[in-house]
């Protein structure tokens, strides 16, 4: 029997509502499903749980940048209904099916739950950066809501700031509100190539201290990647400007069609594909970053860079212990394990631990959902 | 008479004050601990000035273990702490209760690194807002958020309230500039929430911190995203005859691909304030718009082309484009002296309910006609690319019955902007002022969950008291949770 046949789902936030009312009463643990593209952590003894049912578009008001969806619904859906009025989740939810090995299609309510943000993330900021409200059934089965429809609201505690990443810790989102932006009219690419680690971030830095609203900043294998996006006219400009300013180094000029197809490759991963060693994403100081990699270079493994130096994907054999020492800062999250042990998420201190551990507990006092996924 | 109520103060902690001082006093240096009533008189009250009270004391600490070691002394004493940045609130979020510390963060004033290639700004939480933009221009970067009162509050206090700005339409508010802060507990336990990466691991307590109105903990130090500075900015003045039109250029703006950094709204009623005050040159029609773009010159001529074409499409009254630096500071001019404009014909109360942008000309109308019911004027100024409405309900503090009925018509309109889909306050805060309407907008439930996650935090509700939640529900809450 595969998963997929002793999943629940419910079909609207009342049935999911009831649903843990009694898994909360039982003290059964749940196992929460979006797209199905994250599997692991989750025991097999768990009920399992889907929000495919939970799915569909509530509203979407391009002259408010406001979508209001269900969590089930898939992000490729979303992106298409977004274009077709020329706009987008500027945080660009990455897709990380390729590595994660999933065979499911990335949900919205996925994409809430982990936080997850593609390149762009850089310049505009992340997921939760772009939620605007919830409406999630808590641990109890109660029906909660938090935020709104609206871009400033500052009316009570903002609990959609701790969902987004809660990987499903919390609660299961019925409903996400979702800032939207108008999608860049052009694009381009400057690739410059033979670039160290160091280099690279060098690169980066002086790039992203210009007015020229840099919406991604990448390295692998030795190219360093500066995507540039704007207006019409605006694009030739800050580009010429750009290559000025390294008129010393190699410059490659990528149109926007090959645009669109590396900073996708970029944000799903490609070049770790096929992999199968552990996958970790390093936050850090982007001016750490060349110290950090010639530390990972001696564990083994590769890397790429994104973030303008502030995110280091590492696939390789480095255990958390030992990244986790490379850093001077930041941390070290497992996004596939890959036979990897321990944590997959850096231990908090203890204050924080503790506090994270209560606050898990006011929104789940069984600790029903998604149990020590964040611990794991 | 006002019509909020506070609670009575705790008469047997009143009996302490000296102790409590003299505790305070032990774990300080002396003279950062105030009680005399001419000295703490300057704390009665924040910018929502008819609600006044004297603290039993003021401590004004320099670091984050002096804010620990006063925090340490009120848990010890089960003494109400009250969390104050510069006191600028419009909402009460720095009104002090008789039986309460004020913890002010005033004296926190030192800028401790400033790293460009990494792109952030570690502060102390006492440095005011606009100084931060002034320590990062020799660097040629910013901070974005830019709340109206920048030169006076401080990033304590705009990280308490998740302040906004102007210009957050381009560039979000607080919660989406604040890369880390270092938050002193109630048991004056010290923590860091996030840093100087870009991405906190583990539950975002930092974006629960921000925007929680002290209710949580006082944050002493900051790690705020910092950018690089626009080439060049330039507003241009478009003004309609119908709010509806002026609703409908807005949405046609946001819909094109420009984002405009800026677009602010103004009514006939402040129009012709503003007029009478500066002379600022606008048209008389029903609304005005300024709208902001940035960029290299030849730039902003692209997206100003593209606004244009825009509202030409909906026959504007004028459109007046800035092309110097002069026109630019006129066009602004009347909008940066709405206030006090404003404040000239009589006393008024700002309210800041946020409405979703498709809601902006009903609302307008339904404020008119709940103005014709209440007898009073108002005036409307607001962020209208993100719907944050300012309605200013002009009344007279001196005539008796006035302030109650200017609050009696607030609250019909924060009601209206809730009913539309909106919310009671867009970057003001709940404070005092809007507490007892949150059942307006949120269930028991809703509510019940919020103050569970304060109980998390300061179990003994001694932080902020009497703000955010209406006292009912948090009375009802904590007897349930005492049961």
């Amino acid at each position: 029997m595969t998963v997929q046949d002793e999943m629940l789902a419910p079909a609207s936030e009342q049935e999911l509502s009831e649903v843990i009312a009694e898994a909360h009463a039982r003290r059964t643990p749940i196992g929460i499903f979006g797209g199905g593209t994250r599997i692991e952590g989750r025991s097999p003894e768990w009920l399992t749980l889907s929000t495919a049912r939970l799915s569909g578009v509530v509203t979407y008001e391009p002259g408010e940048m406001t979508l209001i969806v269900r969590p089930g619904t898939s992000v490729s859906e979303i992106e298409e209904m977004l274009a077709r009025e020329n706009q987008s989740l500027a945080f660009e939810p990455a897709d990380l099916r390729g590595v994660l090995g999933g065979n499911g299609t990335p949900t919205i309510g996925g994409v809430v739950a982990a936080n997850d943000s593609g390149p762009r993330r850089l310049r505009v900021g992340a997921c939760r950066d772009h939620l605007l409200g919830v409406r999630f059934v808590d641990g109890q089965g109660r029906i909660l809501k938090n935020g709104g429809r609206v871009m400033k609201n500052v009316t009570g505690l903002d609990l959609g700031k701790v969902m987004c990443g809660s990987f499903g810790t919390l609660g299961v989102l019925t409903e996400v509100v979702m800032k939207t932006l108008p999608a860049a009219r052009a694009t381009e690419t400057l690739a410059l190539p033979g670039l160290s680690v160091a280099q690279a971030v060098e690169v980066f830095s002086v790039a992203l201290a210009t007015p020229y609203d840099i919406a991604g900043a990448a390295w692998r294998d030795g190219t360093a990647y500066l995507r540039i996006e704007g207006l019409d006219r605006q694009v030739p400009y800050r580009s010429e400007k750009l290559r000025a300013m390294f008129r010393n180094r190699e410059i490659d000029q990528i149109d926007a069609e090959g645009t669109r197809a590396l900073w996708r490759s970029l944000r799903e991963l490609d070049h770790f594909a096929g992999t199968a060693a552990p996958l970790w994403r390093l936050m850090v100081r982007p001016t750490d970053a060349g110290a950090i990699t010639g530390r990972l270079a001696a564990l083994g493994g590769a890397f790429s860079l994104d973030w303008g130096g502030g995110l280091i994907w590492y696939c390789g054999p480095g255990s958390g212990t030992q990244l986790r020492a490379a850093l001077p800062s930041g941390h070290a999250t497992l996004i596939r394990r890959g036979g990897a042990e321990g944590p997959a998420f850096t231990p908090p201190p203890p204050v924080v631990a503790r506090l994270s551990d209560q606050l898990r507990r006011t929104f789940d006092p069984a600790r029903i959902l998604n149990p020590g996924l964040m611990d794991a | 008479m006002s019509t909020i109520a506070m609670p009575a103060p705790d008469q047997a902690i009143l009996n302490r004050k000296e102790e409590v001082v003299a505790a305070l006093r032990a774990a300080l240096p002396a003279e950062l601990v105030i009680s005399d009533p001419a000295e703490t008189h300057a704390y009665e009250c924040d910018a929502l000035t008819a609600y006044r009270c004297p603290p039993l004391a003021v401590v004004l600490p320099r670091t984050t273990a002096e804010v620990a070691a006063a925090m340490t002394v009120c848990h010890a004493h089960g003494i109400p702490v009250v969390p104050r940045g510069a006191g600028t609130s419009l909402a009460g979020g720095a009104l002090p209760t008789a039986d309460s510390v004020i913890i002010s963060t005033l004296r926190l004033r030192g800028y401790l690194e400033i790293d460009t290639d990494n792109r952030f700004i570690r502060v102390q939480t006492g440095v005011t807002n606009l100084s931060v933009s002034g320590e990062l221009d020799p660097h040629g970067f910013f901070y974005a958020p830019d709340p109206s009162s920048q030169l006076a509050c401080t990033i304590a206090g705009n990280i308490a309230m998740n302040s906004g700005g102007a210009h957050c339409l381009k560039y979000g508010v607080t919660t989406n500039n604040l890369m880390g802060a270092t938050v002193v507990l109630t048991t004056g336990e010290v923590i860091e929430l996030g840093g100087t990466e870009m991405g906190p691991e583990g539950l975002d307590l930092l974006g629960l911190i921000c925007g929680s109105e002290g209710q949580l903990g006082i944050v002493t130090e900051a790690v705020l995203r910092i950018l690089p500075k626009p080439e060049g900015a330039r507003p241009v003045l478009i003004g309609y005859d119908s709010a509806e039109v002026a609703g409908e250029c807005v949405a046609k703006i946001i819909r094109s691909g420009v984002i405009p950094v800026a677009i602010e709204y103004m009514d006939d009623v402040v129009v012709r304030a503003v007029e009478d005050f500066v002379h600022a040159g606008y048209p008389t029609c029903t609304a005005v718009l300024i709208v902001e773009v940035e960029g290299s010159p030849d730039e902003i001529d692209h997206q100003i082309a593209l606004i244009r074409e825009i509202a030409d499409t909906l026959n504007p009254v004028e459109f007046r484009e800035a092309r110097n630096g002069d026109e630019a500071m006129a066009i602004w001019k009347g909008r940066k002296s709405a206030f006090g404009a404003m404040g000239r014909i009589n006393d008024y109360m700002c309210l800041d309910g946020t409405v979703p942008v498709s809601q902006l000309p009903y609302t307008l109308r339904r404020i008119g006609e709940l103005s014709k019911e209440h007898g009073l004027e108002v005036g409307n100024v607001f962020h209208a690319g993100d719907g944050n409405m300012h309605p200013l309900i002009l009344f007279n503090a001196n005539t008796p019955g006035d302030l109650e009925r200017a609050e009696a018509f607030g609250a019909d309109i924060l009601r209206l902007c809730v009913e539309v889909g909106g919310c009671l306050t867009g970057e003001h805060g709940v404070g005092v002022e809007k507490r007892d309407l949150m059942t307006v907008q949120y269930t028991d439930d809703d509510l019940s969950i919020q103050m569970a996650v304060k109980d998390v935090f300061d179990p003994d509700w001694l932080l902020n008291p009497a703000k955010v939640f209406p006292l009912q529900s948090s009375a009802a809450h904590r007897s349930a949770e005492a049961r």
